[in-house]
Protein backbone atom coordinates (compact mmCIF):
# COMPACT_ATOMS: atom_id res chain seq x y z
CA UNK A 1 0.00 0.00 0.00
CA UNK A 2 2.43 2.52 -0.68
CA UNK A 3 -0.27 4.36 -2.56
CA UNK A 4 -1.22 5.80 0.67
CA UNK A 5 2.66 7.52 0.67
CA UNK A 6 1.89 8.42 -2.70
CA UNK A 7 -0.83 10.75 -2.04
CA UNK A 8 0.12 11.92 0.77
CA UNK A 9 3.11 13.39 -1.50
CA UNK A 10 -0.08 14.73 -3.74
CA UNK A 11 -1.48 16.02 -1.73
CA UNK A 12 1.73 17.99 -0.39
CA UNK A 13 2.28 19.31 -3.50
CA UNK A 14 -1.06 20.20 -3.79
CA UNK A 15 -0.85 22.46 -0.73
CA UNK A 16 2.37 23.86 -2.01
CA UNK A 17 0.27 24.94 -4.92
CA UNK A 18 -2.73 26.39 -3.36
CA UNK A 19 0.00 28.40 -1.60
CA UNK A 20 1.01 30.15 -4.26
CA UNK A 21 -1.98 30.03 -6.21
CA UNK A 22 -4.81 30.77 -3.32
CA UNK A 23 -7.08 28.41 -4.91
CA UNK A 24 -10.48 27.18 -3.00
CA UNK A 25 -11.11 23.88 -3.61
CA UNK A 26 -9.13 20.99 -6.47
CA UNK A 27 -12.04 19.80 -8.23
CA UNK A 28 -10.04 17.65 -10.58
CA UNK A 29 -6.61 16.27 -10.24
CA UNK A 30 -4.44 15.25 -13.79
CA UNK A 31 -2.04 12.78 -12.52
CA UNK A 32 0.06 10.56 -15.44
CA UNK A 33 0.74 6.66 -14.38
CA UNK A 34 2.90 4.74 -16.47
CA UNK A 35 1.83 1.55 -17.67
CA UNK A 36 5.16 -0.10 -16.33
CA UNK A 37 5.83 1.82 -12.97
CA UNK A 38 5.05 0.53 -9.06
CA UNK A 39 1.54 2.41 -9.13
CA UNK A 40 -1.89 0.80 -9.34
CA UNK A 41 -4.30 2.71 -9.86
CA UNK A 42 -7.12 1.02 -8.59
CA UNK A 43 -5.37 1.22 -5.42
CA UNK A 44 -4.19 4.83 -6.00
CA UNK A 45 -7.80 6.20 -6.52
CA UNK A 46 -8.87 4.04 -3.23
CA UNK A 47 -5.68 5.85 -1.30
CA UNK A 48 -6.62 9.06 -2.69
CA UNK A 49 -10.30 9.05 -1.55
CA UNK A 50 -8.77 8.26 2.08
CA UNK A 51 -5.96 10.48 1.83
CA UNK A 52 -7.92 13.81 0.43
CA UNK A 53 -10.99 13.74 2.87
CA UNK A 54 -10.39 16.70 4.76
CA UNK A 55 -8.30 18.54 2.61
CA UNK A 56 -8.64 20.98 -0.25
CA UNK A 57 -8.85 18.13 -2.80
CA UNK A 58 -11.53 16.22 -0.92
CA UNK A 59 -13.90 14.69 -3.46
CA UNK A 60 -11.74 15.50 -5.93
CA UNK A 61 -11.99 13.65 -9.27
CA UNK A 62 -8.70 11.58 -9.99
CA UNK A 63 -8.45 11.82 -13.40
CA UNK A 64 -5.39 9.22 -14.37
CA UNK A 65 -3.71 8.74 -17.04
CA UNK A 66 -1.90 5.94 -18.19
CA UNK A 67 1.00 6.65 -20.08
CA UNK A 68 2.08 3.27 -22.29
CA UNK A 69 5.43 1.72 -21.93
CA UNK A 70 7.96 1.83 -24.80
CA UNK A 71 11.85 0.83 -25.34
CA UNK A 72 14.42 0.52 -27.90
CA UNK A 73 15.49 -2.84 -28.93
CA UNK A 74 18.50 -3.51 -29.09
CA UNK A 75 18.86 -5.98 -31.34
CA UNK A 76 16.91 -5.38 -34.26
CA UNK A 77 17.77 -0.98 -33.55
CA UNK A 78 13.72 0.09 -33.38
CA UNK A 79 11.30 1.81 -30.93
CA UNK A 80 8.90 -0.85 -29.36
CA UNK A 81 5.76 -1.01 -27.90
CA UNK A 82 6.17 -2.41 -24.21
CA UNK A 83 3.02 -3.93 -22.40
CA UNK A 84 4.16 -5.40 -19.78
CA UNK A 85 8.07 -5.84 -18.29
CA UNK A 86 9.34 -9.56 -19.15
CA UNK A 87 7.71 -8.90 -22.77
CA UNK A 88 10.38 -9.37 -25.38
CA UNK A 89 10.64 -7.32 -28.28
CA UNK A 90 7.46 -7.75 -30.67
CA UNK A 91 9.90 -8.49 -33.49
CA UNK A 92 12.68 -10.34 -33.14
CA UNK A 93 11.81 -11.21 -28.67
CA UNK A 94 15.25 -9.82 -27.79
CA UNK A 95 14.95 -9.04 -23.82
CA UNK A 96 17.68 -6.36 -23.95
CA UNK A 97 15.35 -3.60 -24.15
CA UNK A 98 16.63 -0.31 -23.34
CA UNK A 99 13.35 1.49 -21.66
CA UNK A 100 12.42 4.92 -22.77
CA UNK A 101 8.83 5.73 -21.48
CA UNK A 102 6.04 4.01 -18.77
CA UNK A 103 7.60 4.76 -15.27
CA UNK A 104 6.27 8.26 -14.97
CA UNK A 105 4.39 8.90 -11.80
CA UNK A 106 3.66 12.99 -12.11
CA UNK A 107 1.00 14.95 -11.36
CA UNK A 108 -0.09 16.99 -14.46
CA UNK A 109 -2.23 20.11 -13.49
CA UNK A 110 -5.07 20.97 -11.00
CA UNK A 111 -8.62 22.07 -12.09
CA UNK A 112 -9.81 24.49 -8.79
CA UNK A 113 -12.33 26.72 -8.07
CA UNK B 1 8.53 11.65 10.75
CA UNK B 2 8.48 10.49 6.95
CA UNK B 3 6.46 13.47 5.23
CA UNK B 4 6.35 11.96 2.03
CA UNK B 5 4.76 8.65 2.84
CA UNK B 6 2.85 9.24 6.55
CA UNK B 7 4.45 6.44 7.61
CA UNK B 8 4.22 6.88 11.71
CA UNK B 9 7.08 8.25 13.07
CA UNK B 10 10.46 6.55 13.47
CA UNK B 11 12.43 5.84 16.24
CA UNK B 12 15.29 8.04 14.69
CA UNK B 13 16.45 11.29 15.75
CA UNK B 14 19.61 13.26 15.51
CA UNK B 15 20.84 15.78 17.28
CA UNK B 16 22.00 18.05 14.35
CA UNK B 17 19.61 17.70 11.98
CA UNK B 18 20.45 19.64 8.63
CA UNK B 19 17.38 19.10 6.63
CA UNK B 20 17.48 18.88 2.82
CA UNK B 21 16.30 21.50 0.76
CA UNK B 22 12.68 21.23 -0.47
CA UNK B 23 12.37 20.59 -4.12
CA UNK B 24 11.81 24.00 -5.88
CA UNK B 25 8.04 24.80 -6.08
CA UNK B 26 6.34 24.33 -9.59
CA UNK B 27 5.53 27.67 -11.24
CA UNK B 28 2.14 28.48 -11.34
CA UNK B 29 0.61 28.94 -14.61
CA UNK B 30 -3.21 29.45 -15.54
CA UNK B 31 -3.85 27.74 -18.58
CA UNK B 32 -7.57 28.56 -19.28
CA UNK B 33 -10.55 30.60 -17.35
CA UNK B 34 -14.17 29.00 -17.35
CA UNK B 35 -16.31 31.65 -17.07
CA UNK B 36 -19.59 29.84 -15.54
CA UNK B 37 -17.95 28.75 -11.84
CA UNK B 38 -14.08 30.23 -12.74
CA UNK B 39 -12.60 26.68 -12.53
CA UNK B 40 -9.26 26.85 -14.31
CA UNK B 41 -6.48 24.58 -14.65
CA UNK B 42 -3.20 24.98 -12.48
CA UNK B 43 0.12 23.53 -14.55
CA UNK B 44 2.20 21.40 -11.52
CA UNK B 45 4.23 18.74 -13.92
CA UNK B 46 5.84 17.47 -11.05
CA UNK B 47 7.06 13.93 -10.07
CA UNK B 48 4.36 12.83 -6.98
CA UNK B 49 8.07 11.14 -5.59
CA UNK B 50 9.71 14.78 -5.73
CA UNK B 51 10.19 15.35 -2.24
CA UNK B 52 11.89 11.74 -1.59
CA UNK B 53 14.49 11.89 -4.57
CA UNK B 54 14.81 15.63 -3.42
CA UNK B 55 16.44 13.92 -0.22
CA UNK B 56 17.74 10.84 -1.72
CA UNK B 57 19.97 12.89 -4.00
CA UNK B 58 20.84 15.01 -0.56
CA UNK B 59 22.18 11.24 0.79
CA UNK B 60 23.86 10.42 -1.98
CA UNK B 61 25.86 13.33 -1.58
CA UNK B 62 26.20 12.59 2.13
CA UNK B 63 27.48 9.08 1.10
CA UNK B 64 30.16 10.64 -1.19
CA UNK B 65 31.65 13.11 0.99
CA UNK B 66 32.22 10.01 3.48
CA UNK B 67 33.06 7.91 1.20
CA UNK B 68 30.39 5.31 2.01
CA UNK B 69 29.13 2.55 0.13
CA UNK B 70 25.77 2.46 0.61
CA UNK B 71 23.41 -0.72 -0.85
CA UNK B 72 19.75 -1.13 -0.29
CA UNK B 73 18.81 -5.06 0.38
CA UNK B 74 15.27 -6.04 -0.82
CA UNK B 75 13.60 -9.09 -0.98
CA UNK B 76 10.49 -10.51 0.15
CA UNK B 77 9.67 -11.44 3.56
CA UNK B 78 12.17 -14.32 4.95
CA UNK B 79 14.80 -14.76 1.84
CA UNK B 80 17.73 -14.60 4.41
CA UNK B 81 18.65 -11.27 4.36
CA UNK B 82 20.10 -10.62 7.53
CA UNK B 83 21.47 -14.07 7.70
CA UNK B 84 22.99 -13.50 4.79
CA UNK B 85 24.01 -9.53 5.99
CA UNK B 86 25.52 -11.09 9.33
CA UNK B 87 27.82 -13.57 7.64
CA UNK B 88 28.87 -10.98 5.30
CA UNK B 89 29.64 -8.51 8.50
CA UNK B 90 31.64 -11.59 10.13
CA UNK B 91 34.06 -11.13 7.46
CA UNK B 92 33.54 -7.80 5.84
CA UNK B 93 34.10 -5.84 9.06
CA UNK B 94 37.52 -7.08 9.49
CA UNK B 95 38.74 -5.10 6.91
CA UNK B 96 36.81 -1.82 6.73
CA UNK B 97 34.01 -0.50 8.92
CA UNK B 98 30.55 -1.08 8.02
CA UNK B 99 27.04 -0.28 9.33
CA UNK B 100 23.26 -1.11 8.94
CA UNK B 101 20.48 0.79 8.85
CA UNK B 102 17.48 -2.12 9.67
CA UNK B 103 13.65 -1.72 8.74
CA UNK B 104 10.77 -3.31 9.92
CA UNK B 105 7.60 -3.08 10.43
CA UNK B 106 8.13 -3.92 13.64
CA UNK B 107 10.92 -5.31 16.33
CA UNK B 108 14.23 -4.57 16.46
CA UNK B 109 15.30 -8.42 16.32
CA UNK B 110 17.20 -7.87 13.29
CA UNK B 111 19.13 -5.13 14.28
CA UNK B 112 19.67 -7.02 17.57
CA UNK B 113 21.38 -9.54 15.76
CA UNK B 114 23.16 -7.68 13.63
CA UNK B 115 25.04 -5.97 16.71
CA UNK B 116 25.83 -9.42 17.62
CA UNK B 117 28.55 -9.27 15.20
CA UNK B 118 30.35 -5.71 16.81
CA UNK B 119 28.63 -3.97 13.66
CA UNK B 120 26.99 -0.57 14.31
CA UNK B 121 23.28 -0.99 13.48
CA UNK B 122 20.07 1.10 13.67
CA UNK B 123 16.39 -0.36 13.50
CA UNK B 124 13.93 2.20 11.84
CA UNK B 125 10.06 0.41 11.79
CA UNK B 126 8.36 1.98 9.69
CA UNK B 127 4.68 0.95 11.90
CA UNK B 128 2.20 1.29 9.05
CA UNK B 129 4.29 1.63 6.74
CA UNK B 130 5.72 -0.66 3.90
CA UNK B 131 9.08 0.69 3.02
CA UNK B 132 12.04 2.72 3.96
CA UNK B 133 12.04 6.17 2.52
CA UNK B 134 15.03 9.00 2.10
CA UNK B 135 14.38 10.62 4.90
CA UNK B 136 14.38 8.18 6.81
CA UNK B 137 17.97 7.06 6.12
CA UNK B 138 18.57 10.47 6.10
CA UNK B 139 18.09 10.82 9.87
CA UNK B 140 19.11 7.67 10.45
CA UNK B 141 22.51 8.01 8.97
CA UNK B 142 23.38 11.19 10.79
CA UNK B 143 23.49 8.74 13.82
CA UNK B 144 25.44 6.34 12.29
CA UNK B 145 29.34 7.14 12.63
CA UNK B 146 30.40 5.85 9.31
CA UNK B 147 33.47 7.12 7.35
CA UNK B 148 35.05 5.28 4.27
CA UNK B 149 32.76 1.50 4.90
CA UNK B 150 29.81 0.37 3.55
CA UNK B 151 26.34 1.06 4.55
CA UNK B 152 24.19 -1.92 4.15
CA UNK B 153 20.39 -0.47 4.35
CA UNK B 154 17.68 -3.49 4.77
CA UNK B 155 14.81 -2.16 3.76
CA UNK B 156 11.48 -4.12 4.68
CA UNK B 157 10.90 -7.24 3.42
CA UNK B 158 8.49 -6.35 0.50
CA UNK B 159 9.63 -6.73 -3.39
CA UNK B 160 7.11 -3.98 -4.38
CA UNK B 161 6.67 -0.60 -2.30
CA UNK B 162 10.24 -0.35 -1.81
CA UNK B 163 10.92 -0.56 -5.84
CA UNK B 164 9.79 3.34 -5.75
CA UNK B 165 11.56 4.91 -3.60
CA UNK B 166 15.23 5.94 -4.03
CA UNK B 167 17.09 5.96 -0.95
CA UNK B 168 20.28 7.72 -2.24
CA UNK B 169 21.94 4.18 -2.46
CA UNK B 170 24.65 3.35 -4.96
CA UNK B 171 22.83 0.11 -5.51
CA UNK B 172 19.88 -2.08 -5.21
CA UNK B 173 20.54 -5.78 -4.27
CA UNK B 174 17.74 -7.65 -4.87
CA UNK B 175 18.04 -11.21 -2.65
CA UNK B 176 15.82 -13.93 -4.18
CA UNK B 177 16.23 -17.72 -2.68
CA UNK B 178 15.85 -20.77 -3.97
CA UNK B 179 13.21 -22.06 -1.88
CA UNK B 180 10.90 -19.22 -3.55
CA UNK B 181 9.29 -19.72 -7.25
CA UNK B 182 11.88 -19.30 -10.33
CA UNK B 183 9.07 -16.76 -11.18
CA UNK B 184 9.63 -13.76 -8.86
CA UNK B 185 11.25 -11.51 -10.90
CA UNK B 186 8.28 -12.26 -13.91
CA UNK B 187 5.79 -11.78 -11.04
CA UNK B 188 7.46 -8.43 -9.36
CA UNK B 189 9.58 -6.84 -12.56
CA UNK B 190 9.74 -3.67 -11.37
CA UNK B 191 12.14 -4.71 -8.10
CA UNK B 192 14.42 -6.79 -10.40
CA UNK B 193 14.69 -3.86 -13.15
CA UNK B 194 15.64 -1.66 -10.39
CA UNK B 195 18.58 -4.26 -9.08
CA UNK B 196 21.84 -4.10 -9.84
CA UNK B 197 22.68 -7.27 -8.64
CA UNK B 198 20.70 -10.47 -7.77
CA UNK B 199 21.97 -12.38 -4.95
CA UNK B 200 20.36 -15.83 -5.24
CA UNK B 201 20.76 -17.01 -1.36
CA UNK B 202 19.90 -20.45 0.17
CA UNK B 203 21.54 -22.51 -2.40
CA UNK B 204 22.70 -24.85 0.03
CA UNK B 205 19.25 -26.41 -0.43
CA UNK B 206 19.26 -27.07 -3.75
CA UNK B 207 19.83 -31.00 -3.75
CA UNK B 208 16.32 -31.22 -1.83
CA UNK B 209 14.51 -28.91 -4.28
CA UNK B 210 12.83 -28.71 -7.77
CA UNK B 211 14.36 -25.08 -8.27
CA UNK B 212 16.09 -24.31 -11.48
CA UNK B 213 18.86 -21.84 -10.84
CA UNK B 214 19.46 -21.03 -15.30
CA UNK B 215 15.19 -20.22 -15.08
CA UNK B 216 15.51 -17.70 -12.23
CA UNK B 217 18.31 -15.66 -14.08
CA UNK B 218 16.92 -16.11 -17.83
CA UNK B 219 13.86 -14.58 -16.03
CA UNK B 220 15.68 -11.60 -14.13
CA UNK B 221 17.36 -11.11 -17.68
CA UNK B 222 13.92 -10.28 -19.12
CA UNK B 223 13.44 -7.10 -17.44
CA UNK B 224 16.51 -6.31 -16.75
CA UNK B 225 19.45 -7.48 -18.97
CA UNK B 226 22.20 -5.93 -17.24
CA UNK B 227 21.60 -7.39 -13.61
CA UNK B 228 24.74 -9.15 -11.90
CA UNK B 229 23.77 -12.61 -10.57
CA UNK B 230 25.88 -14.48 -8.01
CA UNK B 231 24.28 -17.50 -6.12
CA UNK B 232 25.36 -17.47 -2.52
CA UNK B 233 25.14 -19.63 0.63
CA UNK B 234 25.47 -18.00 4.22
CA UNK B 235 25.22 -21.41 5.90
CA UNK B 236 28.70 -23.13 3.05
CA UNK B 237 29.99 -19.96 2.45
CA UNK B 238 29.21 -20.71 -0.86
CA UNK B 239 29.36 -17.35 -3.23
CA UNK B 240 30.92 -15.28 -0.48
CA UNK B 241 34.02 -14.91 -2.11
CA UNK B 242 32.21 -13.36 -5.27
CA UNK B 243 30.21 -11.26 -2.94
CA UNK B 244 32.92 -10.02 -1.98
CA UNK B 245 34.53 -9.13 -4.90
CA UNK B 246 31.71 -6.77 -6.33
CA UNK B 247 31.37 -4.93 -2.88
CA UNK B 248 35.25 -4.34 -3.82
CA UNK B 249 34.43 -3.20 -7.12
CA UNK B 250 31.23 -1.28 -5.95
CA UNK B 251 33.64 0.54 -3.38
CA UNK B 252 36.28 1.15 -6.05
CA UNK B 253 33.69 2.77 -7.84
CA UNK B 254 32.85 5.12 -4.98
CA UNK B 255 36.49 5.91 -4.40
CA UNK B 256 37.17 6.93 -8.22
CA UNK B 257 33.79 9.17 -8.57
CA UNK B 258 34.64 10.92 -4.94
Amino acid sequence: MHEMALCQGMLELIDVQRQKDGFERVRRIIVEVGALGHVDPHALRFAFDVSAADTVAANAELDIREIPGRGWCMDCSREIAVEKRGDGCPHCGSFTLIMQQGEELRLKELEVV
Amino acid sequence: MCGVCGCSEGETRIEEHHHPKEPEAPSVDVLRGDSEDNARLVKVEQDILSKNNGIAAHNRAHFANAGVLALNLVSSPGAGKTTLLVETLNTLQQDLPCAVIEGDQETSNDADRIRDTGAPALQVNTGRGCHLDADMIHQAFHKLPLRDGVLFIENVGNLVCPAGFDLGEAHKVVIASVTEGEDKPLKYPNMFAASSLMLVSKVDLLPHLDFDVDTLIANARRVNPGIAVIPVSARTGEGMERWRQWLDGARAMVAATR
